[in-house]
């Protein structure tokens, strides 16, 4: 097995992480090309008004060439102007969902992990019933009795995601609570909710993170599943799903209308698996001592 | 064995009444008025009325919970919407195919992502390592909806290698019909000996089967590669090369049998998430199963249908997740003490 030198400064430690994953370090150049197309889309889109609503149907369906690189829509939007402007979107979605999911699930967590017993229980127990949905179904089934919208995505997916940080952060903040200097905390008298949050959680929070980037390409995955469906993003706004679901008739003729959406999304969810293995492989101090 | 039994039974009740429980407080959200989806946009107040009393909305919420929980124990899962029909029979009907088609794909997962493991394992570091990893990651990467029109739209559209789209070739109905007994196509064809509905089933499944399967075999050759570079690292793997088995023996023979548990638990947890990938296959393919039926009852807004299909795949995820514990409790018992 490949081992890393983790010793040395902050940049010396990512140097060493690159050399030895390469597919980590494409995931991570990707990913940064991906943020930055997200956060200057509107200065770096050649039509920065086809990310709206705009129509120029005396455009509509002209296929790749130098003045629209990805082609054209169906009303004559320039494709990779709104592939930019989707990467806003679903970078947004990823990120709002992680956070909501991993608040939620981290004060659960390291809560069920620390006190024990009957509450550890009646958490777990929660938590099960919320896993047996698997993610799109739940957020599917909400989706449906609210609004279609993006919130409502970002709702229904971090319904779905919490557990998971749940889970892990309590069997972390177990281990961690076992340990002499909480032991240490407990004698000198420190409050439990301050030995919680100052002692426990910090200690815990490593493989959240991990988690965290792991999980951000199924956020975006499902979240494109649900506009594809027609209950998150609505027109005119631009999202990846949302765009594959209006050309998916135009396929066969026009081929440039669904196939760069889909890309995008390929991309962006490989990306952050990729980034996810390796960090995963990389930081983990249980894989690493073996 | 029986108390670890009883343990596990005990907590896949709970974990069902909390699945009852919370699909009942989501077909609660609902905005709007059941009765008025019901009854139709025109109906009169003594029509709403009559809606509300039948379906029981004027109740208190405990009396509509209980009322709920008796009905879908007694088999009435409640009347959709769209179809008319009772939700549980036509969850009986599209279920069948949804089964037939993820469990082609979870075959052809299985053949395709263990040997994929093996070989980076084998090679780990190396060339056909880095190229597993690199397609593992592809196929858990891509989105399945447009996966499958890409694939739909290239082989049968395009080249017209596989049918478009459908279940089989319904015309066959009318030259050889099928004696129906597990509804299950594929499986009445081949039992009943109807051959030419069988190779028409089996065309129609390529396409979506293998979309359906990218997901799975990705995560199964990840997780085969893993468990076995980490079962390589014990001590009786040295023992084993000491006395001069071959690398390749090494993992086939020694490492693939304790590196199959954690294999196992992932197919189970994979059965349910594959369902739900193929609502979006079912859509594109127009295959007559959970999927199609949850994509139109969404176009409706049909609650009591998309209630009865959440439903029974989270009761199906819980009952392969029991029986996955339960065979792993046999096969390995520390298991239990956990």
């Amino acid at each position: 097995m490949t081992t890393v030198e983790l010793r040395g400064t902050p940049l010396r430690r990512v140097g060493n992480l690159a050399r030895a994953d390469v597919l980590a370090t494409v995931g991570a150049v990707i990913l940064a090309v991906i943020v930055l197309a997200a956060l200057l889309a509107p200065w770096l889109a050649p039509y920065p008004a086809d990310g709206g609503s705009a129509t120029h149907p005396a455009e509509a369906l002209l296929p790749p060439g130098a003045d629209h690189w990805f082609g054209t829509d169906q009303v004559g939007r320039d494709v990779f102007t709104r592939i930019l402007f989707g990467a806003r979107t679903s970078l947004f979605i990823a990120v709002a969902v992680l956070g909501l999911a991993a608040v939620a699930g981290v004060t659960l967590g390291v809560v069920a992990g620390y006190a024990g017993g009957v509450v550890r229980d009646v958490i777990m127990r929660i938590t099960d019933v919320f896993l047996a949905f698997p993610a799109l179904l739940l957020s599917l089934a909400l989706a449906v009795v609210l609004q279609p919208s993006v919130t409502t995505v970002i709702v229904a997916i971090a319904v779905t995601w919490w557990p998971w940080y749940a889970r892990l952060t309590a069997s972390v903040a177990q281990s961690v609570a076992g340990r002499g200097f909480i032991d240490a905390a407990r004698c000198l008298g420190v409050p439990a909710p301050k030995i919680v949050f100052r002692h426990v959680l910090p200690n815990s929070l490593t493989p959240v993170l991990v988690q965290l980037s792991l999980d951000a390409g199924g956020v975006i995955l499902t979240a494109s599943a649900l506009s594809y469906l027609g209950l998150g993003a609505q027109e005119p706004a631009a999202e990846w799903g949302l765009m594959v679901e209006q050309g998916q008739t135009l396929f066969t003729t026009d081929w440039w209308v669904v196939t760069f959406p889909g890309l995008a999304i390929l991309v962006t969810a490989f990306a952050f698996n990729v980034l996810g293995e390796g960090l995963r492989a990389g930081l983990d101090p249980h894989r690493r001592a073996r | 064995m029986p108390r670890y039994l009883i343990r596990r039974l005990g907590q896949a009740v709970l974990v069902v009444a909390g699945v009852i429980a919370l699909t009942f407080v989501i077909m609660r959200l609902v905005p709007g008025d059941p009765a008025v989806a019901y009854a139709g946009p025109k109906a009169g107040p003594a029509e709403l009325a009559q809606a509300r009393a039948r379906f029981g909305l004027d109740d208190p919420v405990w009396t509509q919970l209980w009322n709920y929980v008796r009905d879908l124990f007694s088999g009435d899962w409640g009347t959709s919407l769209h179809t008319r029909q009772p939700v549980a029979h036509d969850l009986a009907t599209a279920f069948p195919a949804s089964l037939e088609l993820v469990g082609a794909a979870l075959i052809v997962a299985v053949l395709a992502g263990v040997p994929l493991g093996i070989l980076a394992a084998r090679y780990h570091t190396k060339f056909p390592d880095l190229s597993v990893r690199l397609s593992s990651m592809l196929a858990v990467s891509v989105p399945v909806f447009w996966l499958a029109l890409a694939v739909q739209t290239l082989f049968a559209s395009t080249l017209g290698w596989f049918p478009v789209a459908g279940e089989y070739d319904t015309r066959l109905d009318v030259t050889s019909p099928l004696h129906v007994y597990t509804n299950i196509t594929a499986v009445d064809a081949l039992l009943t000996g109807n051959w030419p509905i069988l190779t028409s089933t089996l065309a129609h499944l390529v396409l979506p089967a293998l979309v359906v399967a990218a997901y799975p075999a990705g995560l199964i050759a990840q997780m085969t590669r893993a468990a076995l570079i980490e079962e390589t690292g014990r001590d009786h793997t040295r023992m084993e090369r000491a006395l001069g088995f071959g690398e390749t023996a090494l993992l086939t023979r020694f490492a693939l049998r304790p590196a199959a548990a954690p294999v196992l638990s992932l197919i189970a947890l994979v059965f349910a998430y594959a369902i739900v990938n193929g609502f979006l296959v079912e859509a594109v393919f127009n295959w007559p199963g959970l999927g199609r039926y949850a994509a139109d009852s969404i176009r409706s807004l049909d609650t009591p249908a998309i209630a009865g299909v959440t439903l029974l795949v989270a009761l199906l995820y819980v009952v392969a997740n029991l029986v996955v514990d339960l065979l792993q409790s046999l096969i390995d018992p520390r298991v239990r003490t956990r």
